[in-house]
């Protein structure tokens, strides 16, 4: 093992004998493009609706809860697909959550929430995560469709006109503070004010 | 199968045959909820007729709060309720308008009726009998009655009879 490790690092340490620097620098540029646009290819794959409910854990739960909802079918046609709301659109920040998400893999092969049992008794504990999220960024992924600046309230009901001026545009509360439940169904908040 | 007549056949052919007789009739009839006096139903086209679903109304969304027709009337609800979950997990209503909610909220707190349970014992929060508030409270869609009523309010009852 350590012979073949020796054996590598002086293959690359010696300089080439057959190929120009010319050659190489325009093959590791060629290779480097397609590394990095297979990489971001692969990345957009899984931040598409089709991935997300190509298991049953998600097509079955809360995709068809969310069908039910505004955010899925409305009178303009506008809608959000789960990858919308739940993966942040900012590249970095993308990937720091995609990196997280290893663990739905780990999930999905012990199968953690493959029955709607089990994802019942997990429904809390996942939509806490969620919230938090939210919470911690200021609910960026619904400001990246919904901005207060935008929002013209004499257009609004008077209670939600009420409630946006004191508490969203005062910075006091964020939008995840009051529209929890409005994608998915809500877990057993009992349970969550009595922690 | 036998093809013989049948005093049962002849029976079940006058019948089909009253039947179509009966529905071609209906067919012809133009049936009109406008007419107060004429209601066959209130579907919006005769039995043997699919006619086109109603459009749907629009639900009022004043936030105003409305009369009561009766005093032990369950209020209505001024406001669209589109999507609100109350289930054994949650109960959306209860976000605005339970004890601890409706200072922020400003809407008003369900009635202290709610917090008794059928023994008359008074629970820390809303009793399970209570808790579907769709149950009695309901919001209201901004459309015509379907058949005029003469209710009268209580009130008016009274003013009539001292005259």
């Amino acid at each position: 093992m350590k012979n073949l490790f020796k054996k590598f690092w002086h293959v690359i340490r010696t300089p080439s004998v057959h190929y120009s620097l010319g050659f190489l620098t325009i093959c590791g540029f060629l290779a480097g493009v397609m590394f990095w646009g297979g990489f971001n290819t692969a990345l957009e794959v899984t931040n598409t609706e089709s991935f997300c409910i190509s298991c049953h854990e998600m097509r079955n739960t809360v995709y068809e809860e969310l069908q039910t909802t505004i955010h899925y079918s409305n009178r303009s046609g506008v809608r959000a697909t789960c990858p919308d709301c739940h993966v942040p659109h900012n590249w970095t920040d993308k990937v720091a959550r995609k990196i997280q998400a290893s663990k739905e893999v780990y999930g999905k092969i012990f199968g953690t929430i493959d029955t709607p049992e089990k994802f019942e008794a997990k429904r809390l504990e996942l939509a806490q995560h969620e919230w938090s999220r939210f919470k911690a960024n200021d609910s960026l992924e619904c400001r990246n469709c919904h901005q207060p600046d935008s929002m013209d309230i004499t257009r609004q009901s008077k209670r939600a006109a009420d409630a946006h001026q004191s508490f969203l545009f005062t910075g006091e509360k964020t939008c995840i503070d009051c529209h929890k439940g409005i994608a998915h169904k809500l877990p057993d908040i009992g349970t969550a004010l009595a922690d | 199968m036998s093809n013989r007549y049948t005093p049962l056949k002849a029976a079940t052919a006058a019948v089909a045959l009253g039947l179509m007789t009966f529905c071609a009739s209906a067919l012809a009839q133009d049936v009109t909820i406008s007419d107060p006096h004429n209601i066959a139903n209130l579907r919006g086209g005769p039995l043997v007729e699919t006619p086109d679903a109603p459009a749907i109304n629009k639900v009022v969304n004043s936030d105003k709060r409305q009369v009561r027709n009766y005093p032990d009337q369950p209020p209505v609800i001024p406001h669209k309720i589109d999507g609100y979950q109350i289930d054994l997990n949650a109960n959306k209503c209860m976000t605005c308008h339970s004890r601890t909610a409706v200072g922020e909220s400003q809407a008003p707190m369900i009635s202290v009726t709610h917090f008794a349970d059928r023994d008359g014992q008074f629970l820390a929060t809303v009793s399970p009998r209570r808790y579907f508030c769709t149950q009695c409270h309901v919001s209201q869609d901004d459309t015509p009655p379907l058949i005029q009523n003469t209710f009268k309010d209580v009130d008016s009852v009274l003013k009539s009879g001292s005259e």
